[in-house]
């Protein structure tokens, strides 16, 4: 009785404080400005669905491809499990499903390959990270906390797994034994090979049997709460970011409407264009983003997909979209502590621009959408670096020479260059 | 085959005073207006239309740039006032159906016009080429001879990733019984040419490499005769990546459009 009101307590405290988590997070991408996401929900059902739960962007990466779906698959099925692990921590009762009898069989033996399949699959992204040392994870922005966060990640499934095989197996060397509470269920194909390396004594075995039944589900609350703080999020945030995600063609740039709003006022002087809202034209930091945008930076999981494509960054430029979306969440996450302790987030001089992200990185960008197509969950660095320039360009007239010389000749002449408009039908006339 | 053109280029202007419409409205683009190498571009998509008796004209000097690289340098004022300038003139002649030489001037009057006020059809001069050839109007035949060629097609981001369109290109070159080769990155992976989001008109920044280099390292894996372009400003970075890499004798770097005006002897 004592253990099933401990494991009560621990079960909704580990709720309680994630979901506290998850406001402050959800405040922080309210931050964000509006952004219409909302039309042709069927197309975006469809998105999400393919994406996300289909992970066919991966594919294009067939290896990790490969892994990732045996992690992913093993993750999701084997929550299964867990449902089960928390109705027997509540009534104190043990392996409740039993009753299913070859389904419960068929179910158990599944859980147990796929955490095979998930220990092996951690094990190999670990070694492609830290002794294959795979480009794609290294680059500026994968500094300590970055690549610690990764391995944190896979260490913590594998344990889990461990634990999960390891109490099937004394649980299986129990039931052989026909200890008491160990009625004989489950079909255990992968730890029967664990059997052997158990101690014999049912006093020892049914320590290890408890001890990894409580690790695993300890774990298993921690490892929730761990998400709020790593790129892990994105076993949560894929799906709304890709159902959120832009739908137009990639080549299009959203044009903007308080602009329009001049411009009309220009060109027709009847014309009366609204009160301003007061905000800025594009980014200076993270609350003139929308909250798209910062939702995306709490998607990235830092695969590095985008970087690895980048012209900019393949080419020894400052540029990496991954550094981008980091340096959004990092700025984040960073206003949203200055409001816990102030309530105001941006008096502290500092801003996604130049503290963050620098001029040099946001102007190496040659608007490719090669980042957008690679990163297997629609997130759009792009998006954040073209606010960036619309500040620096319509707020600061901060752009470097070159560009300022092509907007004037737009401006005088209707062309990038310097050629006189009257000049522009020469090529019918002249060789 | 020669470079002059022996037709008179219709404008809009000319056709309005004469109560006539076109069928098609060609966009040149600022490239296609000004730069040398891709004016022979605009004349060739000119021959092509000619040459099939399409009805088409040019806005001449009542053509301005779309204000496509204001907006991806920034500058989104100077983007929509050019905009909004050209969908006034557009809309005064009643244009339906447009057909540009730039993918940049495609994307951007493609999708981000029709938000100003300005919706029309919008096809890059590739499709026309695809359409023209499905329609049975236009082959490969009566010109210079590309069968057996080996031919690499660099893919526009802004035509590519951009918008979608990977195979009218290719298509204008699988009439011509030429051995199209793929590079390694190519269609949804293809890479930059480095000129995007305003590049061209700027230095690049602190690397170890020029992006024109490592894209034309790679075209040049595929040890092709000719490299296949559609856009003027990739047209531009990988002649300059061939000519640096001193293959400029060996390798040709030419438009859809001129291998198609090549082919049909125009």
């Amino acid at each position: 009785m004592v253990l099933q009101i401990l494991f009560i307590a621990i079960a909704l405290a580990g709720v309680a404080l994630f979901s506290y988590n998850l406001k402050k997070v959800i405040r922080n991408i309210r931050i964000g400005k509006a952004a219409n996401r909302t039309d042709q929900p069927q197309k975006r059902m469809m998105t999400m669905v393919k994406v996300a739960l289909g992970q066919t962007k991966m594919f294009f990466r067939p290896i990790p491809a490969f892994l990732h779906l045996i992690v992913y698959a093993g993750f999701v099925i084997i929550n299964i499990e867990v449902l089960e692990i928390m109705i027997d921590g509540i009534f104190g009762t043990h392996r409740v499903f039993g009753g299913l009898g070859a389904l419960y069989n068929f179910l158990i033996a599944s859980f147990e390959i796929l955490a095979l399949g998930v220990w092996l699959g951690c094990a190999i992204f670990l070694v492609r990270r830290n002794i294959i040392k795979l480009k794609r994870f290294s680059g500026v922005e994968m500094t300590s906390w970055p690549r610690s966060d990764a391995n944190y990640i896979l260490i913590t499934e594998i344990l889990l797994m461990t634990a999960f095989l390891l109490m099937n197996a004394a649980d299986a060397k129990l039931q052989a034994m026909g200890a008491a509470h160990y009625t004989a269920v489950g079909s255990f194909p992968v730890s029967q090979f664990l059997m052997n390396l158990l101690p014999n004594t049912e006093g020892a075995l049914i320590a290890i049997e408890r001890g990894c039944w409580w690790f695993h589900i300890i774990g298993i609350f921690g490892f929730l709460n761990y998400l709020p703080y790593s790129k892990h999020f994105h076993i949560m945030f894929a799906f709304p970011n890709t159902y959120f995600s832009n739908l137009e063609p990639k080549g299009e740039f959203s044009n903007m409407q308080s602009v329009t709003n001049e411009v009309k006022a220009m060109l027709d002087t009847s014309f009366t264009p609204p009160e301003p809202d007061g905000s800025k034209f594009g980014a200076k930091d993270v609350n003139d983003l929308t909250w798209v945008n910062l939702m995306n930076a709490y998607t990235c999981t830092e695969c590095g997909r985008c970087t690895s494509v980048c012209p900019a960054n393949i080419t020894g430029k400052l540029l990496s979209p991954r550094k981008i979306m980091m340096d959004t969440r990092d700025r984040l996450e960073e206003v949203g502590k200055n409001i816990d302790k102030t309530g105001n987030g941006f008096d502290d001089g500092k801003s996604l621009i130049d503290t963050y992200i620098s001029r040099e990185e946001i102007w190496a960008c040659t608007s490719c959408n090669a980042c957008t197509q690679a990163c297997p969950i629609n997130i759009d660095p792009l998006a954040i670096i073209t606010e960036l320039r619309r500040y620096a360009v319509m707020e600061e007239s901060q752009a470097p020479a070159s560009i300022n010389t092509m907007l004037g000749n737009i401006e005088n002449n209707g062309a990038p260059w310097k050629y006189s408009p009257a000049d522009r039908l020469n090529w019918a006339k002249e060789s | 085959m020669s470079e002059q053109l022996n037709f008179e280029v219709p404008t809009m202007a000319e056709l309005l005073a004469k109560g006539e419409e076109p069928e098609i409205l060609f966009w040149v683009g600022c490239a296609g207006s000004y730069d040398e190498r891709a004016q022979k571009t605009t004349r060739d998509i000119c021959k092509i239309l000619h040459h099939v008796g399409m009805k088409y004209a040019v806005l001449g000097t009542e053509e301005s740039c779309t204000g496509d690289p204001a907006k991806r340098a920034g500058n989104e004022f100077l983007f929509q006032m050019q905009a909004m300038t050209n969908i006034e003139v557009l809309n005064a002649y009643n244009i339906k159906k447009i057909v540009t030489g730039c993918p940049h001037c495609f994307n951007t009057i493609k999708n981000e016009y029709p938000g100003l006020g300005g919706t029309y059809e919008v096809i890059h001069h590739t499709q026309l080429i695809q359409d023209l050839i499905n329609d049975g109007k236009l082959k490969a035949e009566g010109g210079e001879s590309f069968k057996g060629k080996k031919i690499t097609y660099h893919d526009p981001c802004y035509l590519g990733r951009g918008n979608g369109v990977y195979e009218a290109p290719r298509k204008a070159l699988e009439v011509l019984d030429a051995q199209l080769v793929e590079m390694k990155r190519c269609k949804s992976n293809g890479l930059c040419c480095g000129a995007g989001g305003a590049q061209m008109f700027k230095e690049p920044e602190k690397g170890n490499k020029d992006i024109n280099i490592e894209r034309i390292e790679e075209a040049l894996e595929t040890q092709p005769e000719v490299i296949a372009a559609s856009c003027p400003f990739c047209m531009t970075m990988l002649r300059d990546g061939v000519k640096l890499k001193d293959q400029d004798q060996n390798v040709q770097v030419l438009d859809i459009a001129e291998i198609t005006a090549r082919a049909n002897g125009l």
